[in-house]
């Protein structure tokens, strides 16, 4: 009985784990699915994000210092998250159009290589700008434990899902009942149909890396209220494992993402609690390859075929 | 004579789309042998799945009397199977004659350790292959162009290059999908001699898919008709020249102007 | 095959020449041309995989943890310290000495060519991106089993690695490895690489075995990985999981891509500008106190490659005298009828291509839906 609450725990704690990694695998789907490109630079944007809602939080003299009380007024700290959204979904643009805009049509390798190089160039900025030394983001709320039935969690972790399943419903919504919406359905299945139908691919394409990046963002800042330690590497292994997620879901597809998004993170917590943490970290790209193997197409893909 | 393919009953289904259904031929040694039909009508099918690019969903492919159903494109080509793609797929950074000698890399007769230590092995096996297909090279006449990037080819040569490559794999059976595809008709008279050349100095067996009656009425002994995915007509040219099911396949019952060039 | 054997005894001689010449010069620069050795090692190796067979595998690093592990862990931990005198002993007798490491260095080579085959074998059904995301997670696997495994010191890592690495095993081993691919390049496997390359199905359909084939180029790549690993980890004394990160095997991809994805001249350049060149950049990083210049730099340099010069400095084309003198103005002319037809041909287009190529790419591995 013991052990079944142990699980549901772990599984309630991957749940929020999960969230994070969904809202990051979310921008890596929806940039493949319009333009077959893995935008590796993902991660970066996830960590500038933190970056961009603590810097403000700095300014506004807000320290990480611990006290009793939440530091950080939701209404700011509200103001910050959407601050750090703008930030990171201008940058998002801004890479889609200086580099990967020029490349669109030069093959998918030249592209890859791009963004693994934009990857590195973030990373390194960041380190050149930030340091290398960990920030602590300031309190934005207190933290209490909520009794949920069998399991125990933060508030910050509930926090952090039911502000993802905000957001996802609120991208379901604009991508499935809006005419923008359509647009962007139309241009994954097909760029060229797509403009000759007089959608604006150009648009379409920076909308999509504005929104992507600024779920990122946001990845960014929850992930700050429960380890509020940023670093400028913090992007590396979430955006690769979110990267998984997306691959688990089924490359392209947003349901897909979500879905992969919380099966990682609750497969890795329960992975974690069993067999301890540093093995968990192994659990995402064992997944990755076994996955990649069974069901490239992933959970939710469709596949193709190459026409001979 | 006897046969040197026999299909019976061979289908292809992807998903709910049924793309050939119960295609039965036989082909004689030595034969040149028509396929045509009008657009999706399934010839190319029917060479993916005899080349072992798509495994059949029914029936059976003989070779020879023995069966090669569903084995990979590399075992059918062992066993004298080649072709040439519709969409032509040539080794663009190789050189013409680099593409042909990759023709002939599964008749080598060295393993990796010759290579690496160019053992004097290597060095004749080379040599021999270098000569074969520059001889082909010759036969289909691109000789003098053995030292270009096969890319740097123009559309007719890089055809006529896809053949030599084919025939460097030492084929019983030369399957040639449209091979006049965006000639003209000086180019196309040159290619119907090379493949009358093919079958007539290096008794090679030839299947044809082409959309060019003209080309194939004038080249093949017999020739069957698709059309989706089903025969309609199997016979001599002239048989299938005033074949009722033949003519309204290409002009449709009454419908005109259902276009018979080649798609891409 | 004696000309082969002769080239390895010259080989050897050079190496050995060049041992003594980096003895005596700055201690700074000798080291900087044996991490350039050392890449070159891995550059070309990874070559065979991106650039002749177009498997673009983001795992590198990963095959060279192993080699180093594995040949560390064998002349580390066969040897025990003997109070009496006063030095460490080796359990076999030929872990001794410095050439006695070679056995270890090879084991290591084995053990990645194993790995490689390992991961070759599933990964066969992957193309493109796929395959590109699976050996990246390959790469991580093996550190994270690395960093679990408290025998070759878990995270902390391997330290008191005996420095057998010398100029001299560095430099065989490149030209070896060198030697060797320029022999498999020009060969019929070579061919048969670039034909899946090129056109996977294609070649499929004209006999090539390409799943050997692609096996045979990552248990290839994966071995001279691990040589290059053991070298490392022999030079550098201290190895750990870090060392052979993912950014590990974005350094190596680098360099092919400046030199040009395909071209051994090119993967050697590549390998040695960028070896030099981050090296210099450290300067600056100390001088300035910003750590982390290097890899902008680095990264800038990639980027706009991408952008400008996405073949690289050679393309897919070796650097050879040929190439050099077609680049020269006067012999530019076409026609000029002083060597036999074909060659003259050739030339041109070389010259042609060289200058006019339009911004086409690195090898399509894998033809996209638009």
């Amino acid at each position: 009985m013991l052990a079944v609450n142990e699980l549901l725990q772990q599984v309630a704690n991957g749940l929020a784990k999960g969230s994070v990694y969904a809202l990051i695998a979310v921008g890596y789907t929806m940039v493949y699915g319009v333009l077959e490109l893995i935008n590796f630079a993902h991660g970066e944007v996830f960590m500038l994000g933190a970056y961009f809602g603590y810097w403000p939080a700095r300014w506004l003299g807000y320290m990480p210092d611990s006290g009793e009380k939440p530091q950080v007024p939701a209404p700011v700290a509200l103001l910050l998250t959407f601050g750090a959204m703008a930030a990171c979904a201008l940058i998002g643009v801004l890479v889609e159009r200086l580099a990967y805009r020029p490349l669109r049509n030069a093959g998918r390798l030249s592209a890859l290589i791009t963004a693994i190089g934009i990857s590195v160039l973030m990373q390194n900025l960041a380190l050149v700008v930030f340091h290398a030394d960990s920030k602590d983001f300031p309190r934005m709320i207190d933290q209490q434990s909520v009794v949920l039935g069998p399991v125990e969690l933060p508030n910050t972790k509930l926090l952090i899902i039911g502000v993802t399943a905000l957001m996802m419903a609120g991208l379901f919504w604009m991508v499935r009942y809006t005419r923008t919406g359509a647009a962007m359905r139309a241009c994954s299945h097909s760029m060229k149909t797509a403009s000759l139908m007089g959608v604006n691919v150009n648009r379409i394409i920076s909308l999509t890396f504005a929104i992507g990046s600024a779920m990122a963002a946001v990845a960014g800042v929850l992930i700050s209220l429960d380890q509020p330690r940023l670093t400028p590497l913090m992007g590396l292994m979430p955006g690769l494992k979110a990267f998984v997620a997306a691959v688990l879901g089924g490359i392209g597809s947003i349901p897909g993402a979500v879905a992969g998004g919380i099966l990682l993170g609750v497969v890795e917590s329960v992975v974690g609690g069993v067999a301890g943490t540093t093995y968990s970290e192994a659990v995402a790209f064992v997944l990755l390859i076994l996955i990649l193997l069974v069901r490239p197409s992933g959970l939710f893909g469709k596949s193709g075929r190459e026409k001979v | 004579m006897t046969a040197l393919l026999e299909t019976r009953d061979l289908a292809m289904r992807f998903g709910g789309l049924t793309a050939v259904e119960k295609f039965c031929c036989s082909i004689e040694k030595g034969e040149l042998f028509g396929l045509i039909g009008p657009n999706g009508a399934g010839k190319t099918t029917v060479f993916n799945m005899l080349t072992g690019v798509y495994k059949p969903s029914e029936g059976e492919i003989v070779l020879d009397g023995t069966p090669t159903t569903g084995l990979a494109p590399a075992d059918i080509s062992a066993r004298g199977v080649s072709r040439t793609f519709q969409n032509i797929r040539l080794f663009d950074e190789l050189s013409v004659l680099e593409n042909v000698m990759a023709g002939a890399h599964q008749h080598a007769k060295i393993n990796l350790l010759d290579a690496l230590l160019r053992t004097g092995r290597y060095r004749r096996e080379e040599e021999s292959q270098r000569e074969q297909a520059m001889r082909l090279l010759d036969f289909v006449g691109l000789g003098d162009r053995a030292g270009l990037p096969a890319r740097a080819l123009a559309y007719g040569h890089r055809r006529k290059l896809e053949i030599a490559r084919a025939l460097a794999t030492q084929p019983r059976l030369l399957c040639l999908d449209e091979p006049g595809a965006g000639m003209n008709h000086a180019e196309k008279l040159e290619l119907s001699a090379l493949i009358r050349r093919i079958r007539d100095e290096l008794g090679i067996t030839i299947l044809l898919i082409e959309h060019d009656m003209k080309l194939v009425m004038g080249l093949c002994e017999r020739i069957q008709v698709l059309d989706h995915g089903q025969t309609i007509c199997c016979g001599a040219p002239a048989e299938v020249q005033c074949n009722d099911a033949v003519i309204e396949a290409y002009l449709g019952a009454g419908e005109s102007g259902r276009k018979k060039t080649a798609d891409h | 095959m004696l000309r082969t054997l002769g080239i390895l005894a010259l080989i050897c001689a050079a190496a050995f020449g060049l041992h003594l010449v980096l003895d005596s010069i700055d201690a700074y620069w000798a080291r900087i041309a044996n991490l350039c050795g050392i890449s070159i090692l891995l550059a070309v190796s990874l070559n065979v995989i991106n650039g002749l067979c177009g498997q673009f595998s983001l795992g590198h690093a990963g095959f060279m943890a192993i080699g180093a592990y594995v040949s560390a862990f064998f002349t580390t931990t066969l040897r025990y310290f003997d109070d009496a005198a006063g030095q460490y002993v080796t359990v076999l007798p030929l872990l001794d000495q410095s050439w006695g490491f070679v056995p270890a260095l090879l084991l290591g080579g084995f053990a990645a060519a194993a790995a490689g085959l390992v991961i070759g074998i599933p990964t066969l059904r992957l193309r493109g991106d796929y395959l590109a995301i699976a050996t990246l997670g390959f790469g991580e696997i093996v550190t994270i089993m690395i960093t679990n495994f408290s025998k070759v010191g878990g995270a902390n890592g391997l330290s008191g690695i005996p420095a057998y690495s010398n100029g001299f095993w560095i430099f065989t081993f490149a030209g070896i490895c060198v030697l060797f691919t320029l022999h498999l390049q020009r060969s019929t496997f070579g061919r048969a690489l670039i034909a899946i390359r090129e056109n996977e199905l294609a070649a499929e359909v004209m006999g090539i075995r390409t799943a050997r084939i692609k096996i045979a180029a990552f248990v290839y790549g994966a071995f001279f990985a691990g040589i290059a690993g053991g070298l490392l980890g022999h030079f550098l004394q201290t190895i750990s999981p870090a060392t052979f990160g993912f950014m590990k095997s974005i350094e190596v991809i680098v360099m092919l891509v400046l030199g040009g994805l395909g071209s051994l001249t090119g993967a050697i350049i590549g390998a040695v500008t960028l070896t030099v060149l981050p090296e210099l950049l450290r300067d600056v990083e100390t001088s300035t106190g910003m750590p982390g210049i290097r890899m902008v730099v680095y990264s800038l340099v990639l980027i706009l490659l991408m952008l400008f010069r996405p073949q690289g400095i050679f393309g897919q084309r070796e650097l050879s005298l040929r190439l050099l003198r077609s680049l020269l103005p006067g012999r530019r002319k076409e026609g000029a009828p002083s060597a036999p037809a074909a060659f003259t041909a050739q030339q041109s287009v070389e010259a042609k291509t060289f200058f006019a190529r339009a911004p086409q790419t690195l090898p399509p591995q894998n033809e996209g839906k638009k």
